[in-house]
């Protein structure tokens, strides 16, 4: 865990603590409340200035609910989201109201996954593009054609484009539109939520050069929000790995890759299909069963039943996300006595 | 290569729209034996999923196949039948018993109305002289196989009690119902996550194994394709631009196409963050079909005045089975053979998106 007196403390941009969300199930005439969907549970996330972190896991397991509760398009149930402003001093995002949270929202944007439903089809990409630039700067006309036209270049599409509707662009034309939108406001931290999932290969390798050009250009923070290992391994710098509304591991990507702590961290990899010939004589962990539904978390490690090293302890045991390594955590209670395999050498 | 369960020869496939003719297969060339699994690898549009449905003459109007040849095993005898000519009787016989299809997404293939009994052992009950009690007892025996946990009870449920896991699993006993001897599978994985994709992927290798059943897997993903097919082929603008055996393709891609393709896959726990070298630019729109080599414009090893001209044909080598249409290597390719290779490491095709294409 990362205590105050951590040297790299002073560095996070973005920390959650225990935060949590929870979906009422409703249920009959009156809408009472039968179940909650545990979509996060307590997370405990970290994110360093001018780095990617990856966040990792299947369907259903909360990584979406997580990068809207930072956007705070949801609101948390419990939990602080510690955000340091540019001046230095921390804010709890989740404790301010509408207002309060005016002047952030310029400051942490949104890349939505699908390019085809993310675009009004009646606007052009300079209404899309300067609309945040119009509503939250207040800039004339000529102004907003000039630095959309400039936001246009930088993400690789022509000046020119800026009077056309979005049905003129191809999927990742569109995607650049949307990355467009998002750093319009010059943002600090930029949540990518399955950005590159609904693109083809070569379009998708593209994207991929183009958000890490951004990012060095003007020294931005990515959560960069993924199913897809081996894409989230060639962006982020370190990763999170997500189960069932709960971070099971995390670390530095090239070491979490190499030797994994947690057993589901194993499995993921090991599952990852990849077009390495030699990857064909590797031995894989076909897991057995399926992602828990969030409404009903197993007890103990939710992970438990699916666990091929699971014990007696696991199944009544929640085990909590504690430091193995320097710099890598994770929630499993034999995290330090099992020999994991990673991929790679 | 073993028995020859289907050959396709320069099969064409043409859309005839108001705004013109979309050329979506265009003159393909496979063949797969008993127990093989190939793989059809491209980009959206390519014309894969088209191809295949073209196999089982599924192909919506305006679609119409326009040429070519695809050989089954005849379901009446034991010679070969071509299906582009053949009458509705002979592919109704083709459809489930010698080949079956699985589709993309298992929560829209099946019929929300019906349970997964009712489904799977009409398919029986139209192929087969057995009765309802007997198909019944297939049924669940075929949901046992395909790795459904208590198949008596799921045999009575509906599609939507089911995860999509499970459900493509029951697409597939679907598909295996009548004992095809090739099962065509068009991104049977796509909509699953990836443990769940490691699950089915696991169980058509299986199915191949134990059955003998050949497999056609269209797909989008290299690293799936790499992970259950013997052999591949990658499409481009409908046509087969290479062909050959997995591995070989994969240590040695010839095509610029497939190289730019591998090129642009981060590479699993290789730790070197080396730089991604997609395909610069976009697939050309359907109308706007490039003269010559369909590829050229996003050619890395182009050469002008032959591309833009020339069609290429299918050539042979350096291994047997393996084929490459591209100019660079017929009579004996040319010097810019391999100026072409380091070319591509450096020249990133980001940022490029949009100087082409139809925007």
């Amino acid at each position: 865990m990362v205590t105050a007196t951590d040297p790299r403390q002073a560095t996070a941009l973005l920390e959650t603590r225990g935060l949590t969300k929870h979906f009422p199930i409703r249920q009959g005439l009156f809408g009472r409340t039968v179940g909650q969907v545990k979509a996060l549970d307590g997370i405990d996330l970290r994110i360093a200035g001018g780095q990617t972190v990856g966040l990792v896991g299947e369907s259903g397991c909360g990584k979406s609910t997580l990068g809207r509760c930072l956007l705070r398009v949801h609101q948390p149930t419990a939990g602080e989201i510690l955000y340091r402003a540019p001046d230095g001093t921390p804010v709890d995002l989740a404790a301010l109201d509408e207002q309060g949270l005016k002047p952030y929202r310029s400051q942490i944007r949104l890349i939505f996954q699908d390019p085809y439903s993310s675009l009004n089809p009646r606007m052009t990409l300079l209404q899309i593009v300067g609309e945040p630039l119009k509503v939250n700067l207040g800039l004339a006309r000529p102004e907003i054609e000039e630095r959309v036209a400039e936001l246009l270049r930088r993400v690789g599409l022509r000046p020119e484009y800026m009077h056309r509707y979005p049905n003129a662009f191809s999927g990742g034309q569109r995607q650049r539109v949307g990355i467009a939108r998002a750093l319009a406001l010059s943002p600090r931290l930029v949540v990518a939520d399955e950005a590159v999932s609904a693109l083809d290969v070569s379009v998708r390798a593209q994207i991929l050069n183009l958000l890490k050009d951004l990012q060095e250009e003007s020294e931005l923070t990515y959560l960069f929000i993924s199913h897809d290992l081996g894409v989230v391994e060639y962006m982020a710098d370190e990763i999170a790995v997500m189960y069932v509304g709960r971070v099971v591991e995390t670390g530095e990507t090239d070491a979490l890759y190499a030797r994994p702590l947690h057993p589901y961290t194993e499995a993921l990899l090991s599952a990852v299909p990849d077009p390495a010939p030699s990857s064909r004589r590797r031995e894989r962990i076909v897991l057995r069963g399926e992602v828990a539904d969030p409404s009903r978390v197993p007890s103990g490690c939710p992970f438990h039943p699916r666990c091929f090293y699971a014990q007696d302890r696991c199944k009544t045991e929640v085990p909590a996300l504690r430091e193995i390594a320097p710099g890598r955590t994770a929630a499993c209670h034999f995290a330090d006595q099992l020999q994991l395999r990673g991929v790679g050498e | 290569m073993s028995e020859t369960v289907l050959r396709v020869k320069d099969l064409r496939t043409q859309f005839a729209l108001d705004d013109g003719v979309v050329k979506a297969v265009d003159g393909v060339d496979l063949e797969i034996g008993r127990g093989e699994v190939l793989a059809v690898v491209g980009e959206s549009g390519c014309g894969k999923s088209v191809m295949a449905r073209s196999i089982l003459r599924l192909v919506d109007k305006p679609g119409r196949i326009t040429g070519g040849e695809i050989w089954v095993r005849d379901p009446a005898g034991g010679g070969l039948v071509d299906l582009v000519p053949a009458d509705v009787r002979t592919v109704r016989q083709v459809r489930g018993k010698r080949i079956a299809m699985v589709f993309q997404e298992p929560m829209t293939s099946m019929s929300p109305m019906h349970t997964l009994g009712n489904q799977i052992g009409e398919a029986i009950l139209l192929h087969e002289r057995v009765t309802k009690a007997e198909a019944r007892e297939r049924t669940i025996e075929l949901l046992g196989r395909v790795g459904i946990p208590a198949p008596e009870r799921r045999v009575d449920a509906y599609p939507f009690q089911m995860s999509g896991g499970m459900l493509q699993r029951a697409m597939i006993a679907m598909a295996l119902s009548c004992n095809p001897e090739l099962l065509i599978a068009d991104e049977p994985t796509t909509a699953l996550d990836t443990t769940t994709q490691a699950q089915i992927l696991e169980l058509l290798d299986s199915l191949r194994r134990d059955l003998g059943m050949a497999v056609m897997l269209i797909t989008h993903d290299l690293g799936v394709a790499a992970r259950l097919a013997d052999r591949i082929a990658v499409m481009y603008l409908g046509s087969v631009v290479e062909h050959g055996d997995t591995a070989s393709v994969f240590r040695a891609p010839r095509h610029p196409y497939t190289k730019a393709l591998l090129g642009s896959v981060p590479k699993l726990g290789s730790g070197s963050r080396a730089r991604l070298t997609p395909v610069r630019g976009m697939v050309p729109h359907a109308y706007q079909r490039p003269t010559g080599c369909p590829f050229h414009p996003r050619c890395e090893e182009f050469m002008a005045g032959r591309c833009e001209v020339t069609v290429p044909r299918p050539t042979a080598g350096p291994e047997p089975g393996r084929e490459v249409r591209c100019l660079l290597y017929e009579d004996g390719g040319g010097s810019h053979k391999n100026a072409g290779l380091s070319k591509a490491g450096d020249s990133a095709g980001d940022g490029t998106g949009d100087s082409e294409g139809d925007a």
